[in-house]
């Protein structure tokens, strides 16, 4: 006994300065942030309140949504707070894991796998009243072993975004906007000039995807369990990126110093870019001096293609009171709702009762509806994501890259991540 | 003499009693911090090493009772498996060994040079200097993340004054090629020769292990030396000022020179404090994650993932919990590891008399 008490304060000298080690050895700055520390939202509303948690891109989308549920709030007489996230995933981890998470949150395709598979969301699809009137591929994206798990919140496609004063200035007319890849690549020839390249995109899977899509070739079979990546369609898809670069008509954002196709596409460094409808709002934000027209991607040897995107509204399992939030859903979704949630912050309706009104109030982005009808949307089996991040450092060395050994290597991962996703 | 013998009884029994209730006292004392230290380091400890052998998916308490036990199921997934799991564990390290392996020495001599200097007694302003070199360290690392990627852009500043000289600059934060990949791509060499291309370790062929730090890594490489230098020169310049001028002065009378003085006297004073910088700057190198987490996000092609942050998107953003737990053991081993191999050699040198 007194050989342990004599060698406790050792022991305990010796762990106290490890820890003092360890603590003062974090980088080097007094006050690194610690990431686990960010508190999990407004994760303790008493029961019958509701706390609802979003990724915002902005005040505008923060007021609109803290204005449609204090609407719902009014109206029904039940409290909801809105908490904006400032990393959406890992709060909405913690509140799970914690047993508390909020009730009403954003859910993106990559993160819907995972929480589905280990029971945090309650799927909620068959009990929406107004289930029939979202887009069909958008309840698709959002469906996992055939359960419509969580109401679709608005999406958007990718289209090809046109500096007006470029083009004129390059001698090209109306008739001159591009409908196939020779046609495309022509025009980014003409608009490239010493200080500007004719086409910029970001170097991922969710731009170049459209060239997959318009080549009729894609990541995932319809089956939803066989991986197709490695395909002739998808080589050809990549083979016309690369030719691009290679006659320096096209560059990746970062290559022509900006943070992406918006940005590049603002700065005048880039004539033409691949993006969604947020560019908009972006260009209106920081460059509202650009004149830009926005038209439907060529078609490539397959026809048209292009991408969608999604969020979802989602429900915890553990929501105290899932029927409170399952109205607020509905009020969130409804048509109205979703039209003012466009105006607010340019995203569009996910209900086909709001496409009409859409296109009317916003005429020069119909370009991007008219590409929802041949939009694929992104793989959402549990692990996808993983091989998507994969492909896209990949693809940030496409230039140099030998295509079918990009696409042989992530066929195998995705494959792998389906067949473990059974 | 019936006082004295009563006073010395009281003085016995009192005795006791105090040592008695000293043990008591003792433990009350030691309570709040072993309380303390068991809520918010040892459960959590027994927690991680749990999830880590456990298919905890991340929903309620890892202690329940739908959590069940996989074994090294999780380990093996990562260092045997083969996948996209291994691949990235393998990158992780890879970029991570090479920073290790620049950061640590430069740092330590760099913060040893910078100590012997600022400790110069004919050095004007000298404490001018200590603050300037101590400045970056108390800076927020965050913050001067965000400074680097605004000078390293592709039409930052650094990037105009290389253009200034008419050298044109690489995009360093978008440049996933490996430096000595472009050094050897300056003299010729594109491709690896067959016996290091076709040999993979953790699904990393050796030709990519040795591909060296890439351009955007390297920026961060200089970073950190940049950031910790400070606060190692403030342990070396303590540590200089505890050698008392007549050792100083006693090796002068035995005619040295001054890079003798320095490097047998003055260099094996130190060797305590080179042992410290260079565990904290293991430590602190090995678990470098929020400067990937706010500047880089592990891109561009991955050669900024390091382990830390591999752990942390593992769990957080692909919700394989047990995956990541997993590979903060493996990291918290090699940091082990490394630091007892490296005290073995510091002592070695100890034995040999330096």
């Amino acid at each position: 006994m007194s050989t342990t008490m004599r060698r406790l304060p050792a022991t305990a000298a010796l762990a106290a300065s490890a820890l003092a080690l360890a603590a003062c050895s974090g980088g080097g700055g007094f006050d690194d942030p610690a990431p686990g520390e960010s508190p999990g939202g407004a994760t303790d509303a008493p029961a019958g309140e509701l706390a609802v948690l979003i990724g915002s891109s902005g005040d505008a989308e923060t007021d609109a949504v803290t204005a449609a549920v204090e609407a719902w709030s009014a109206e029904t007489g039940v409290t909801a707070s809105v908490t904006v996230a400032s990393d959406l995933p890992q709060q909405l981890s913690q509140g799970f894991a914690a047993g508390d998470p909020p009730d009403v949150f954003y859910v993106s395709t990559d993160h819907l796998a995972g929480w589905a598979a280990n029971g945090s969301l309650h799927p909620y699809g068959d009990q929406l009243a107004n289930v029939e009137d979202f887009h069909d591929s958008l309840r698709e994206n959002f469906t996992v072993d055939d359960q419509l798990v969580c109401a679709p919140k608005d999406f958007s496609t990718l289209a090809l975004v046109i500096n007006t004063d470029a083009w004129a200035e390059a001698g090209l007319g109306d008739d001159d906007v591009p409908t196939t890849w020779d046609e495309l690549a022509d025009v980014a020839a003409a608009l490239t000039t010493d200080s500007r390249v004719g086409l910029s995109f970001g170097p991922e899977y969710q731009r170049i995807g459209v060239f997959m899509a318009q080549a009729g070739g894609g990541l995932v079979a319809e089956d939803g369990t066989t991986a197709i990546v490695d395909s002739p369609e998808n080589l050809a898809a990549l083979e016309y990126v690369q030719q691009l670069m290679t006659d320096g008509v096209m560059a990746y954002p970062a290559d022509v110093g900006a943070g992406w196709g918006g940005e590049a596409f603002g700065t005048g460094a880039a004539a033409m870019t691949i993006e969604g409808n947020w560019i908009v709002g972006a260009l209106r934000n920081d460059f509202p001096d650009t004149p830009y027209r926005v038209v439907e991607l060529p078609a490539g040897p397959a026809g048209k293609g292009t991408l969608q995107f999604t969020n979802c509204w989602g429900i915890a399992a553990d929501s105290d009171s899932p029927d409170a939030a399952l109205d607020l859903v509905e009020h969130l979704t409804s048509t109205e709702q979703q039209i003012e949630f466009a105006s607010a912050f340019g995203v569009m309706p996910s209900v086909r009762s709001a496409a009409e009104a859409f296109a009317t109030e916003f005429p020069e982005q119909e370009a991007f509806i008219t590409s929802a009808d041949f939009a694929t949307g992104m793989p959402t089996a549990e692990g996808a994501a993983e091989v998507i991040s994969d492909f896209n450092a990949q693809l940030e060395g496409l230039a140099n890259a030998d295509a079918s050994e990009v696409l042989a290597s992530v066929q195998a991962n995705l494959q792998a991540a389906l067949d473990a996703a059974g | 003499m019936s006082t004295q013998r009563a006073v010395l009884a009281r003085t016995a029994s009192r005795g006791s009693g105090v040592r008695g209730r000293e043990a008591q006292a003792g433990w009350l004392f030691v309570a709040p911090v072993i309380v303390l230290l068991g809520l918010f380091l040892v459960l959590p400890v027994v927690m991680a090493a749990w999830v880590s052998v456990s298919d905890w998916t991340g929903r309620g308490s890892p202690f329940s009772a739908e959590v069940d036990f996989v074994g090294t199921q999780n380990y093996s997934e990562l260092l045997f498996g083969g996948g996209l799991a291994t691949q990235d564990f393998g990158t992780a390290l890879r970029n991570n060994s090479w920073y290790v392996l620049l950061v640590v020495p430069t740092q330590t001599a760099l913060s040893l040079f910078l100590a012997i200097m600022v400790n110069r007694k004919w050095l004007r302003g000298s404490s001018f200097f200590r603050t300037a070199f101590y400045f970056p360290s108390v800076t927020s690392s965050v913050a001067i993340t965000v400074l680097f990627l605004f000078l390293f852009s592709a039409t930052g500043v650094v990037n105009k004054v290389l253009q200034a000289m008419s050298v044109s600059g690489p995009n360093w934060f978008a440049d996933p090629r490996g430096v000595l990949h472009v050094l050897l791509a300056w003299l010729g060499v594109e491709r690896g020769p067959a016996v290091l291309t076709d040999h993979a370790v953790l699904g990393v062929s050796l030709w990519q292990w040795l591909a060296g730090p890439s351009v955007a890594m390297s920026v961060l490489i200089l970073m950190a030396v940049f950031t910790t230098s400070g606060t190692f020169m403030l342990l070396f310049l303590a540590a200089l000022q505890h050698i008392s001028d007549e050792v100083d002065e006693a090796a002068m009378m035995d005619g040295t020179t001054a890079w003798q003085r320095f490097r047998f006297v003055t260099l094996p004073m130190l060797r305590p404090t080179v042992f410290t910088v260079m565990t904290l700057g293991l430590i602190g190198t090995w678990q470098v994650f929020d400067q990937i987490y706010t500047g880089t996000q592990g891109g561009p092609g991955k050669t900024t993932v390091t382990p830390a942050y591999l752990s942390y998107t593992a769990s957080f953003q692909s919700q394989q919990w047990g995956r990541g737990a997993a590979i903060a053991f493996i990291l918290f081993a090699i940091i082990i590891t490394m630091t007892v191999l490296q005290r073995r050699v510091i002592r070695g040198r100890d034995k040999d008399g330096l």
